[in-house]
């Protein structure tokens, strides 16, 4: 995983295959991005995540609360047909904006 | 026709180990014809029933999980088992968005998924005993040449 600041929004971009292993090694570093850096908006890149399970619903709820709690918010850009089956059924489309290109998950206001 | 194998792998409940259990089963099972969507909702409902195992079957405790696949010409048939604690309501836990541990951030979606992506799911437990988790899917193709 990689972390890059674009002014206030804080671009999380996803490496390999998200399940739970993978998601309580990335956590907590997201979270101090978060805290230490005026973030306004998380904006997962998932174009290099080859597989994802519900542990990686888990970790988009959990940033949207600590987003929800800052007054901020959360999006995705780069999801995969694969993963739009697991994230359209969980419902998480409800709380987060999923956009088609980086540019327009950054600039977003959703 | 008339197709059948199997396989049986154990491990430690060890997180490192989920990918290891969903990339044998996908293996395994690719020697059947499968799609490419097939063979990814398998690797997730395995994915969903190994962690489950982890996180709530042993918690802190150590043990081993059990994971067996049988095919059956087109039938995948794939049964992850602990001997943890066991699950106190069943009913309970299959609801969606119910989880026992929120302060793990689990989403509360494992079994919703696992019913979701395969055709049949049964779950067998008993308190300080353990769990069983057999699922069935139905896959499009035969064997391959």
């Amino acid at each position: 995983m990689r972390l890059e600041k674009k002014g206030e929004v804080l671009i999380v971009r996803l490496e390999g295959e998200l399940d739970h292993h993978y998601a309580s090694k990335i956590k907590d570093a997201i979270d101090g991005a978060v805290m230490v850096g005026d973030v306004r908006k998380i904006a997962f890149d998932f174009s290099r995540v080859g597989f994802m399970d519900s542990s990686g619903i888990g970790t988009i709820m959990g940033r949207y609360k600590l987003m929800q709690a800052v007054g901020g918010s959360v999006s995705a850009f780069g999801v995969s047909k694969r993963l739009d089956k697991l994230i359209s059924m969980s419902g998480v489309k409800k709380i987060i904006s999923i956009y088609k290109n980086e540019q327009d998950a950054t600039r977003g206001v959703g | 026709m008339g197709h059948s194998n199997d396989m049986m792998i154990r491990f430690p409940n060890k997180s490192a180990n989920e990918g290891f259990a969903r990339v044998a089963v996908a293996a395994f099972v690719a020697q059947l014809d499968v799609t490419v969507e097939e063979l990814s909702d398998i690797k997730t409902a395995v994915s969903e029933a190994v962690t489950n195992a982890i996180v709530h079957g042993y918690e802190n405790l150590k043990g081993y999980i059990t994971v067996k696949c049988k095919i059956c010409d087109c039938v995948v048939e794939i049964s992850v088992s602990d001997s943890g604690h066991g699950i106190a309501d069943i009913e309970k836990a299959r609801q969606p968005l119910y989880t026992s541990r929120p302060e793990h951030e689990r989403s509360g979606m494992g079994f919703t998924v696992m019913e979701t992506f395969m055709d049949g799911i049964e779950i067998t437990s008993a308190l300080g005993v353990g769990t069983t988790v057999v699922m069935k899917k139905k896959v499009s193709a035969g064997q391959q040449d």
